[in-house]
């Protein structure tokens, strides 16, 4: 019954009209207030070879210095550095990331180049969704770190895109809000850059590369955005030192030729990427990453996991429930192969133990047998010495008997020549 | 200009393991010079007063109490349709009911959807036990309908929000103290949605009786552990804590509610008119229906908004999915199942 009451009354909406100042006009301000004590946060992603002036380009636009050191050309793959800062302008507060590519483009082979990319990308999403699907969360104050905005950084050849680049921004542009731009603008003469552009944004078409559309569905920013848009991918010089130029001092960078301003709009599209990115759409990127890259992550994420919107009979928590049941089943199987582990130490133990057991017995065993054996022999020595010495005694008594009767045989013998001796007489 | 900041701990990045290093929290830096952030405000100003506001609010107390007046007043539109007209059939019913009308009011470019949901019937019964139940299955259902619609894996990209965002209790002026009625009732429904309790009709209290009133019901809520907006709990800062005391000082607001429009001093004013005088309803003096006023709309429709989602709607799905889990199948009208109920009601 409270459904019934509920569901018809919404279809029909009536507009009423106040007679009088209510005073939720102020609301969008509350809104802000709230927003303003917590903070804004905002990621951007860069993407260019080294060199190319990345960092140099974010000190610009933010009219700071990041410190950090400029990348070798050595490195073996591609990496992300990501470094967070805290900005403050009058009672805003941002905190701002800015990730870089190290040694995107350096390498000989790049066939890999993009996969960290994408990777990291999908990690930040991966986070935010952990964070959703938890049960005790704390979303209001979660440090946002999905990528809000992508800076891809053109070479300016001139000629057209590379295909690296191609090849990187397909994988990118349903993840992420790909905002091309062509970077060291200052080597590219006025009607070649013109010719660039077009080549440029012709090949991103023709090859089905979804970059960041400037909203245009809004009255108060449907016309910038439009005249903005003609102008991508913004041919853009960064500089963080300054020149005098008339009176005043501006960013500019110095050649014998001539000074090129970065604020100036005839110099480069410096000024009106500032505007773009940060002052008319910031938020919009923020919304669309959340609304529409970021939800696409998730389905697909849960839809691999294996679960389903529409079976009308299914428990109406499957979702949660069948995560948490295949967490748990995760934990139970880490659980076993510990335990299996374990287990299995033990067992290993044992055996050594057991071994080592025999072997102690083995040697016992032998020693026995050395022990016996050597007395065994000791009393074959002795029995021998034994007979030895019988022998020897036997040997002197027949020695001795032997003398004797050699003696007397010679007594013998001596008493017979003297009777012969007498018989002459 | 100023040197740049430089930060403190120089995270030294790891050489091959990872594909990415962050660096451990964020580091302060110093602009040279105006860079445009703040102009990220009035681009969100902007897009929510193209997406509008919803604004859901619930008011519970007996029949007579002056409900309907009371919402009519602070919207300064015939949002509810007053029940006390003469003529019309007028039948308590037996049980409570609730009753939805949605409106959508707009004021200088802000749209908003307001959602007001009555409750006739409350309390008027002469056994009024659990006539509590079908306002918090009401309220439970509402987040039971915003968790279905978070869950799924084709989300819409605004999911309507019909939760309650707050609830005007209205407490009959009798000058005394809180009855068990309305005891059982806010401490239980303090527990999941916001509660402003209001005296109703408090042009029969005189100043002083209202003060001590408002003491003694103060008294009650502490000695019962009653948590009313705005909770102290939830204070952010201390700026936030100051403002909440002042306004937790005056809780409950004594309201007086009216829609006829009266001549005073030469001004068209908003009030009762009765032999002794005329009541301005807007006259701070006359009763605090103003600070009622910028309470719920002008300083802290949002507050009550994000306290809703933050808190309320976060515990609820924290039960529900901890309960899911653990008893499968749930039941589809959203209350817990009758082991939990007792426990955390």
């Amino acid at each position: 019954m409270l459904f019934f009451w509920f569901l018809q009354n919404n279809d029909d909406l009536r507009n009423l009209s106040l007679s009088g100042h209510v005073g939720f006009d102020s609301l969008p301000d509350q809104l802000v207030n709230k927003s303003t004590s917590q903070g804004f946060c905002f990621n951007i992603l860069c993407v260019g070879e080294t060199g190319i002036g990345k960092s140099t380009l974010m000190d610009t636009l933010f009219n700071t210095k990041f410190e950090s050191e400029p990348a070798t050309h050595n490195e073996p793959g591609v990496r992300l550095k990501a470094r967070s800062y805290e900005l403050q302008e009058s009672n805003v507060r941002l905190k701002l990331t800015i990730v870089d590519t190290v040694g995107f483009g350096d390498q000989i082979n790049k066939d890999d180049s993009y996969k960290p990319i994408v990777e990291y990308i999908d990690a930040q999403f991966e986070a935010y969704l952990q964070e959703e699907l938890k049960i005790k969360r704390s979303l209001f104050n979660y440090h946002d770190t999905r990528i809000h905005a992508c800076l891809y950084f053109i070479a300016p050849t001139g000629h057209s895109l590379k295909s690296l680049d191609l090849v990187t921004m397909k994988k990118l542009d349903s993840k992420v809000n790909i905002i091309p731009i062509i970077a060291k603008a200052d080597t590219i003469a006025k009607n070649e850059l013109h010719k660039f552009k077009s080549k440029i944004m012709s090949e991103l078409v023709s090859n089905g590369v979804q970059i960041y559309q400037f909203p245009t569905d809004e009255e108060t920013v449907a016309e910038i955005n439009a005249t903005m848009s003609v102008h991508l991918p913004f041919a853009v010089v960064g500089s963080t030192e300054e020149v005098k130029i008339g009176n005043k001092m501006a960013k500019a960078r110095q050649y014998p030729w001539g000074v090129v301003q970065v604020e100036n709009e005839n110099h480069c599209d410096f000024v009106k990427l500032r505007e773009m990115l940060i002052r008319v759409n910031m938020e919009d990127l923020r919304e669309q990453t959340h609304t529409r890259h970021y939800e696409l992550y998730r389905r697909c994420k849960l839809e691999e996991m294996g679960f389903k919107d529409t079976d009308p009979d299914s428990k109406p928590f499957s979702l949660q429930e069948t995560y948490e049941a295949k967490r748990n089943e995760f934990l139970g199987e880490l659980q076993k192969k510990e335990d299996e582990m374990r287990q299995m130490f033990v067992m290993r133990v044992k055996e050594k133990e057991a071994e080592l057991k025999e072997a102690e017995k083995d040697l016992h065993e032998k020693f026995d047998h050395l022990k016996r054996t050597h007395q065994e022999e000791k009393k074959k020595v002795e029995d021998k010495k034994k007979e030895l010495e019988e022998e020897l005694s036997n040997f002197q008594k027949k020695k001795a008997a032997a003398q004797l009767l050699q003696s007397q045989a010679q007594q013998a013998g001596s008493q017979q020549t003297k009777k012969d001796k007498d018989k002459k007489k | 200009m100023e040197p740049p900041a430089v930060p403190e701990e120089e995270e030294e990045d790891e050489e091959g393991a990872v594909p990415l290093s962050m660096a451990p929290g964020p580091v302060g830096c110093q602009l040279f010079g105006y860079v445009g952030i703040e102009a990220v405000l009035d681009q969100m100003k902007i897009k929510t007063m193209k997406t509008g506001f919803e604004f859901n609010i619930m008011v519970v107390g007996q029949s007579g109490l002056g409900k309907s007046t009371m919402v009519n007043t602070l919207f300064k539109s015939k949002v509810s349709r007053k029940s006390s007209q003469p003529g019309q059939e007028e039948r308590i019913p037996k049980t409570v009911q609730l009753q939805s009308i949605t409106h959508v009011i707009e004021e200088k470019g802000v749209k908003m959807k307001l959602t007001v949901t009555d409750t006739p019937g409350f309390g008027d019964q002469i056994n009024n036990e659990n006539c509590w139940d079908p306002i918090i299955k009401y309220i439970n259902e509402q987040y039971e309908r915003y968790l279905r619609e978070e869950i799924l894996i084709t989300r819409k990209r605004k999911i309507p929000d019909t939760r309650v965002h707050g609830c005007v209790y209205f407490v009959p002026p009798t000058g005394h103290w809180l009855r068990p009625l309305d005891l059982e009732f806010m401490r239980r429904l303090s527990k999941i949605v916001n509660v402003v309790p209001v005296i109703a009709k408090a042009d029969t209290l005189t100043l002083e009786e209202r003060a001590e009133f408002k003491q003694r019901i103060q008294e009650n809520l502490k000695t019962h552990a009653i948590s009313v907006y705005p909770q102290e709990d939830f204070d952010q800062d201390p700026e936030d804590r100051a403002l909440n005391d002042r306004i937790r000082e005056n809780i409950p607001f004594a309201v007086v509610g009216a829609d006829q429009e009266h001549q005073v001093n030469g001004k068209r004013v908003l009030g009762r008119k009765t032999k002794w005088g005329i009541i301005e309803v807007e006259n701070p003096a006359h009763c605090e229906f103003p600070l009622l006023r910028d309470l719920l709309i002008r300083s802290h429709l949002q507050d009550l908004k994000d306290i809703t989602h933050n808190v309320h709607y976060e515990s609820y799905r924290v039960r529900r999915l901890n309960e899911s889990n653990q008893l499968g199948l749930s039941p589809l009208n959203g209350l817990p199942g009758k082991g939990e109920a007792s426990s955390h009601l």
